[in-house]
């Protein structure tokens, strides 16, 4: 009796099982399918080098769902990436990290360096097949300066165009950006902008189309139907939170050379999905490596680690004892082992930083900024860490703290993410070294940097990510007034060679100034660089022809599939 | 009844409203605003946004026009992802949670349901003793290390499974054997222990001694009783699986509402913090009614007062 109780109980929880599973997909065979997914299992898997239907799909994962992918709106280097393949500004960065033509195909600059002027290709298109002319990049910057769009970069990219101030106000016609005819455009600035080419190739000044945002307000750049683009791919599905696929734009100018007819951005939040999905090969490129894969990683070929333009480094609250002790700045500085905390505690996903100004920025002769700073020698040896100890040790008992006496339990304030604690951990050992008692203090980000940019604080986490290669984007943010100044470091011999580097026209000129600024930052230890940024990532062999900037870029638009 | 359901949405309202007031108020004593970032934006680019938004205006008035709007179905505007309504954005991610959840739960009842009651016919049995292991993995195994060992098992070792986001139905197996892994264990559990109850009262020995055949005393008396306590379960739990769960949705790359509740919060973006916060709580507040209901259906002597 009870077995067969127990039978028909199972026999009901079979088909409502089954039934269950109907309800997810579109099959209603039951068990017929179950002999199908074997196969299909595989075909799935091979997902990431193509869809079957011939066409040839590159399959990657970037980041999670970007905030927004209007130009004028992102201030993320992942919604960076996206606009990289979508739009494509007056001016592009080629492999090499130089200036290259984009939609513009030849550009000149007057001789007092105010007036730049821009010639547009012929038969420019948007990817909905109409006319793009000089008029849609008027339109679009003035957009970047309404303040009802409210653009996050308006002032960094715009800032020195002519009629800015009264633009930002409101009265967009006052910005002096004037299309002369359908091909030509003419940009006033009100200082010179030596570097302003670097703005014209800055994703925040892409053209959009005037005549979607009129229809669709800011909506336009959420749905695939109404963003229209003028780059080598365009946004051709987004399903939020799952992927974006992007097909090859046919109206762009270099079509011919574009190979892949797609590619598909993996949307994927979590480390170790995406980890998963590179192996079983779904997706050809991560981004997002777990750390913990990362010493089992390290030496594959398709393991690659790449310098980007930025630096992680510790903000001390110049407004607060002891930290107005230049000695005292020095001697925390050098006690940190620069070349463990990279390597080891990093795992080689940082370098480590013996100057402010990484590897990436530019100087003006063209050459790596890094390498003609400080004549050539790094500001801090970080392969002589003994050395720098004992320097440290020094220095502080010059500023009156011998082996750390008297001076007062200082704090570290971070936020908990990456490898953060595991640094602030390692700071209060190293700094317990030369007697400095340091507290630890995690902060929820968002509570983290207004903390931070308020002042309150006694040692803080920083570190800034280039938004374009020329130096003064990073060395500005030392500057008094800089809004991003969270030490409140202020230093009249620095601001005044910022001020030259502004000022001048004269590329050599200007490279010195920019040197001298970071010879006073180093000198005075304004803040304290500790690695420079590096990106990581697995990238199968089978994509070819794609190369990565030390903007934070991947550039696909001309990769290929190798079978 | 009709009485019954109107006063209970009477009170629905006032809960709702009570829910909306505290995490308005509480969520803008949190530190940290929408328009933060690691890189400062120029102080006008902020006052733009502000005045934009509404957010410059003194807080006791955003509220009574966020409330307003509310009563009227606006929930406004996403303030992180410009461009999105709240509306909008809960409409376009909660049919995929709930698909995913609902059928995680229509698995869980029908393994759950079945089994518990074998463990309690089975009692003391080997049987019993393997679905009480399971049922205890079920409760104390984290969701998170459920989705990794599937993920690193059937997705990237033995490549049987999709890993990313919900093409085909084989998208679907993994994330609903993780979200059904919990409610199946626990209604076991549940079924199990009711199921010993009824089995044990006095009218099932009367039933047995009539001369009822078990069948018809198992169906007909004791799993009516039985199944009581999992209704109450199940709603609730109904409520919070089709809503999304952050970590599964996270794992699997499945584009539901789970991962808005924890990434509103985290970005500060108050109109969607106020949307997903009502619609889950509206959505609590009707599964609890709805139980009530199915309380009356399956025993009679319940009274709706």
């Amino acid at each position: 009796m009870k077995k067969k109780v127990i039978a028909l109980l199972l026999a009901t929880t079979m088909v409502f099982g089954l039934s269950a599973c109907g309800g997810g997909g579109n099959n209603n065979q039951g068990g017929d399918n179950q002999s199908q997914s074997s196969t299909e299992g595989t075909d799935d898997a091979d997902e990431g080098s193509g869809s079957s239907s011939g066409e040839k799909i590159l399959s990657v994962q970037i980041g999670p769902d970007p905030e927004t992918i209007d130009p004028a709106l992102n201030s993320a280097v992942d919604g960076g990436n996206m606009l990289l393949h979508n739009f494509e500004c007056l001016l592009t960065i080629d492999q090499e990290g130089q200036l290259a033509e984009g939609q513009a195909e030849t550009w000149e600059t007057s001789e007092d360096g105010l007036t730049w002027t821009f010639h547009l290709r012929d038969g420019l298109k948007w990817s909905d097949g109409s006319d793009l002319t000089a008029n849609d990049f008027v339109y679009s910057w003035k957009r970047v300066c309404d303040p009802e769009v409210a653009a996050p970069y308006a002032e960094t990219v715009l800032g020195m165009v002519e009629g800015y101030e009264k633009a930002i106000d409101g009265d967009l016609d006052a910005l002096q950006v004037v299309a002369e005819d359908d091909q030509t455009l003419v940009v006033t600035l009100s200082t010179p902008c030596t570097y302003f080419g670097s703005l014209a190739a800055f994703a925040t000044l892409s053209p959009v189309q005037e005549a979607t945002i009129e229809a669709n307000g800011d909506g336009w750049a959420t749905k695939a139907e109404t963003y229209i683009s003028n780059g080598s791919f365009y946004v051709s599905e987004w399903v939020p939170g799952s992927h974006i696929l992007m097909s090859k734009n046919p109206n762009y100018w270099n079509a011919d050379a574009i190979k892949l007819d797609g590619i598909k951005f993996n949307l994927i939040e979590d480390a170790n999905a995406s980890y998963s999905a590179y192996q079983s090969g779904e997706v050809l490129m991560i981004k997002d490596v777990p750390t913990e894969e990362i010493p089992s990683l390290e030496g594959n070929d398709d393991y690659y680690v790449d310098p980007i333009i930025g630096t992680y480094y510790l903000s001390l609250n110049l407004n607060r004892e002891p930290f107005t002790d230049k000695n005292v700045r020095k001697a925390l500085s050098l006690a940190i082992d620069r070349d463990y905390v990279a390597n080891t505690l990093m795992q080689g996903t940082y370098s480590p930083a013996s100057n402010f100004m990484g590897p990436g920025w530019i100087d003006t002769d063209g050459t790596e900024f890094v390498e003609n700073a400080n004549g050539g020698k790094p500001y801090i040896d970080t392969e002589n860490f003994e050395g720098n100890l004992e320097e440290a040790k020094k220095l502080l008992a010059d500023a009156g703290y011998k082996d750390g006496e008297g001076l007062p339990s200082i704090t570290y304030t971070t936020n908990d993410s990456g490898y953060h604690k595991v640094v602030a951990e390692y700071l209060q050992e190293a700094w317990a070294e030369i007697g400095v008692d340091l507290k630890v203090d995690i902060v929820e980000w968002q509570s983290f940097t207004p903390m931070r940019r308020n002042g309150e604080y006694d040692t803080a986490r920083n570190g800034w990510v280039g938004d374009y290669s020329d130096p003064s984007n990073m060395l500005d943010l030392l500057c008094t007034t800089n809004g991003n100044n969270d030490g409140k470091f202020s230093n009249a011999e620095y601001d005044k060679a910022m001020e030259e580097s502004r000022s001048t026209l004269d590329p050599e000129e200007r490279s010195k100034a920019l040197h001298k600024a970071e010879d006073i930052l180093m000198e005075e230890a304004g803040c304290v660089p500790v690695a420079y940024y590096n990106d990581f990532w697995l990238q199968s062999d089978k994509i070819t022809g794609s190369w990565h900037s030390p903007y934070g870029y991947w550039h696909f638009m001309y990769a290929d599939i190798a079978e | 009844m009709l009485k019954y359901i109107a006063k209970r949405i009477g009170l629905a309202v006032v809960t709702v409203w009570a829910v909306a007031t505290l995490t308005f108020f509480l969520m803008n004593m949190v530190p940290g605003g929408p328009f933060l970032s690691e890189k400062a934006i120029s102080p006008q680019a902020t006052a733009a946004l502000e005045a934009k938004y509404g957010l410059d205006k003194p807080l006791f008035q955003q509220y009574l026009t966020y409330i307003g709007g509310a009563v009227q179905g606006d929930f406004g505007d996403s303030l992180k992802q410009r461009g999105r309504t709240v509306t909008e954005i809960i409409l376009m991610k909660f049919p995929v949670s709930a698909r995913v959840g609902g059928i995680s739960v229509l698995v869980a009842l029908t393994l759950g349901i079945p089994l518990g009651c074998i463990a309690a016919l089975k009692r003391g049995k080997f049987l019993d003793s393997l679905i009480s292991v399971v049922a205890t993995c079920g409760i104390a195994v984290p969701s998170f290390v459920i989705c990794t060992v599937l993920l690193y098992t059937f997705g990237a070792k033995l490549k049987l499974l999709p890993t990313v986001g919900l093409t085909s139905w084989k998208n679907y197996i993994m994330p609903v054997m993780a979200l059904s892994f919990y409610p199946t264990a626990y209604i076991m559990r549940l079924m199990r222990s009711s199921m010993l109850d009824v089995l044990g009262q006095d009218y099932m020995r009367t039933a047995k001694a009539k001369g009822v055949s078990g069948f018809v005393s198992l169906f007909k008396h004791a799993l009516r009783n039985a199944i009581l306590p999992v209704v109450t379960y199940v709603g609730p739990m109904l409520a919070y699986t089709v809503t999304g769960s952050f970590v599964v949705e996270k794992i699997f790359t499945i584009p539901g509402l789970g991962g808005e509740f924890i990434g509103a919060i985290n970005g500060r973006d108050y109109t969607l913090i106020m949307g997903t916060t009502i619609f889950l709580a509206t959505l609590i507040i009707v599964m609890n009614v709805v139980v009530d209901i199915v309380y009356k259906i399956v025993d009679p002597r319940i009274k709706l007062k």
